[in-house]
């Protein structure tokens, strides 16, 4: 091969390499590739799963697996410690979302003015998100200890209790289920907090200081000019942690795994307990699919927003 | 309608004065301009006569009241903002009637006013959109709408013309005035560009580096600056500064005239010249020349209105002078302005 000739082959692969580059429709496939990978090995796949597992009669430690139909609905929606955790779900996850929203809201706001050392406490309200919550909830544990309680041991110093009447927190239903809705708003309220403080800081200054000259005093400014403008990114806020909330487990398996007489336990605990740890997988199936139907209602919400904030 | 005070007004932003012991009154019905360059301290004046920025010491009077330490809700003042900040999620309606509702007013007296205003800049039939449907020049009216709806004793304006289109901005300019003129409410108008502060102020505050320079009638400002800042800050090209010997004279550049065209009984400064470059502007030309013996060589700028023709070529001398009233003469050392020469 003359030196031309290599010359020739060297442009043609270059040319090669940018046309495929420049071919869009191409590319954009390539560049989706592992996303939709990943989505139907880890989301579609699973979900089929459980499908097929709640219709079959599939148990741990078998490889039998019969068709039977819609039987484990039925079962399941004839036990009434679903509708409970059903119940205890949607208290678990309004309850505590409702607060982390208002609170992030306040937490923003206060951390939205300069003041000396702001970045170190931005860094310590962050803290709890990137933690391991295992590790922040097993620390609350401890909080939460019949023996131990700090909060005991303090309000008893300070004679909020007296001797023999202190609470044991997650052994009896009320304050069980206080308890957990504590440990999860402090966990989710970081992420919140910084989500709301991103919409605030993108409300330009005159703003602020057009209501201010236009005479609204702190609640007219709250409620009129402040709340408004960052709803949608609260709203954001809101919809993805009633997502994460709906599904998530952690906080209620390390803290009350769903006790007392299953007053805290939720559907994904139900569903792990009952399919995992009880070894029923057909029923735990049809338990977790029980999740499906909240999860697209917010799905559609979510993509109605999306849609309009495209069109605006 | 108010006067506006400030009292040896000070703002300091990490050591550095923004605003340095500032002393001015603005009188009852006037149309005040700040003019400055960007970063003289202008914007923070506007915003501690507002309220939205705190003094770092000095005081602010309105209408002969001593307001520093007053939010500004409790100030009775309306802005208007470059960005003209429009509430984005509120309609025009609801913006102009926001001011109203802060105060309390009742909601047909809020209707009548809103639709007063409305109608005062010819935005009626854009009440009901939102600000992001309307177009620049729209935008800026409804600003001014939600300014003057609740009769505040003083308007503040914040380079409220900046971002309108050069032709837009000349007819706003216009309708700006007549409606303080009728009005007569005390304005103050903030801006870096001049034309605006000659066109629309009855006086013009001459504003560098937190300091005013000169506060006066833009005829005075343009003919007697009181300093060398403000003979080149104002007019374009600017005032042609020529030092010697501890002095520094200065004359306007449509004032450096071939010699055949002044008036023979003027008493003139002879002013020969080698010309360097001509600008051909249209309405005028610029003549750029360096001047020579006997005056020391220095760069300057002369402006020919097109009624004269006279034919001038560059690299060649040429016989201009001026007229000695039009001479003003600054301190070498201060730039301050004297009344007579050495």
């Amino acid at each position: 091969m003359s030196s031309t000739d290599l010359a020739h082959a060297a442009r043609d692969a270059a040319r090669w390499h940018s046309a495929w580059r420049d071919d869009e429709a191409w590319l954009g496939r390539v560049l989706l590739a592992p996303a939709v990978l990943y989505i139907v090995a880890l989301v579609g796949f699973p979900f089929l799963l459980a499908i097929v597992y709640s219709m079959s009669d599939v148990t741990v430690g078998t490889t039998a697996l019969d068709f039977v139909g819609l039987r484990n609905f039925r079962r399941v929606l004839d036990d009434p410690t679903f509708w409970s955790s059903l119940r205890n779900a949607l208290v678990f996850t309004l309850v505590s979302q409702l607060l982390v929203v208002v609170l992030g809201k306040i937490l923003a706001m206060a951390l939205y003015g300069d003041f000396r050392g702001k970045w170190l406490v931005r860094l310590l309200i962050l803290l709890p998100w990137v933690a391991p919550i295992s590790l922040g909830t097993i620390g609350w544990l401890w909080i939460f200890d019949p023996v131990y309680s700090i909060l005991n041991w303090s309000a008893r110093a300070i004679g909020l209790f007296g001797p023999d009447t202190w609470p044991v927190w997650l052994g009896q239903p009320g304050p069980a289920m206080a308890s957990v809705i504590l440990v999860h708003v402090w966990r989710m309220l970081p992420l919140a907090t910084v989500i709301i403080l991103a919409g605030l800081s993108a409300i330009p200054q005159d703003i602020h200081d057009a209501a201010q000259v236009d005479g609204a005093g702190f609640w007219r400014h709250l409620f009129s000019i402040n709340l408004p403008l960052v709803m949608p990114i609260m709203l954001v806020a809101l919809l993805f942690g009633i997502v994460f909330t709906f599904t998530d487990l952690i906080v209620i398996y390390v803290l009350t795994r769903g006790g007392p007489f299953d007053t805290t336990q939720v559907i994904a605990s139900y569903a792990f307990f009952t399919g995992i740890e009880g070894g029923d997988l057909a029923a735990g199936a049809a338990i977790a699919l029980f999740l499906f139907p909240v999860l697209v209602a917010v799905a559609i919400v979510f993509l109605t927003m999306a849609r309009k904030a495209e069109v605006a | 309608m108010a006067t506006v005070e400030t009292r040896a007004l000070t703002k300091r932003f990490d050591g550095s004065a923004a605003v340095d012991h500032i002393d001015l009154g603005v009188r009852e019905g006037e149309f005040l301009v700040l003019l400055g360059p960007s970063g003289c301290g202008k914007t923070t004046l506007l915003r501690m006569l507002a309220g939205l920025e705190t003094p770092s010491s000095g005081d602010v009077l309105i209408g002969g009241r001593v307001v520093t330490r007053l939010p500004p809700r409790a100030r009775d003042v309306a802005m208007v903002f470059q960005s003209y900040a429009l509430y984005p999620h509120l309609s025009v309606a609801r913006n102009i009637a926001f001011p109203l509702k802060a105060a309390g007013m009742r909601r047909r007296e809020i209707d009548e006013n809103v639709a007063r205003a409305a109608g005062m800049f010819g935005i009626g039939h854009l009440l009901a959109r939102k600000p992001r449907q309307l177009s620049g020049g729209e935008r800026q009216r409804v600003a001014l709408a939600r300014a003057v709806v609740r009769s505040p004793v003083v308007f503040l304006l914040d380079e409220p013309l900046s971002n309108l289109d050069a032709k837009l901005r000349t007819s706003a300019r216009d309708e700006l005035q007549q409606f303080q003129r009728r009005l007569g409410t005390t304005t103050v108008y903030v801006t870096h560009d001049q034309i605006e502060a000659m066109g629309l102020g009855d006086r013009i505050a001459v504003l560098d580096r937190g300091r005013i320079h000169q506060l006066g009638t833009p005829a005075a400002v343009y003919h007697d600056p009181a300093d060398t800042f403000v003979a080149t800050f104002i007019g374009s090209p600017p005032m042609n500064l020529v030092r010697r010997d501890g002095i520094v004279s200065g004359f306007r550049p449509e004032h450096l005239l071939p010699v055949e065209c002044l008036d023979a009984g003027e008493t003139r400064v002879p002013m020969p010249l080698t010309v360097t470059r001509i600008e051909n502007l249209g309405a005028d030309r610029l003549v750029y020349a360096v001047l020579e013996p006997p005056n020391p060589q220095t760069k300057v700028i002369s402006r020919l209105p097109s009624t004269i023709e006279q034919p001038l070529e560059a690299g060649r001398r040429y016989e201009f002078a001026l007229a000695t009233r039009n001479l003003r003469w600054f301190d070498a050392d201060s730039g301050a302005a004297r009344s007579t020469p050495p």
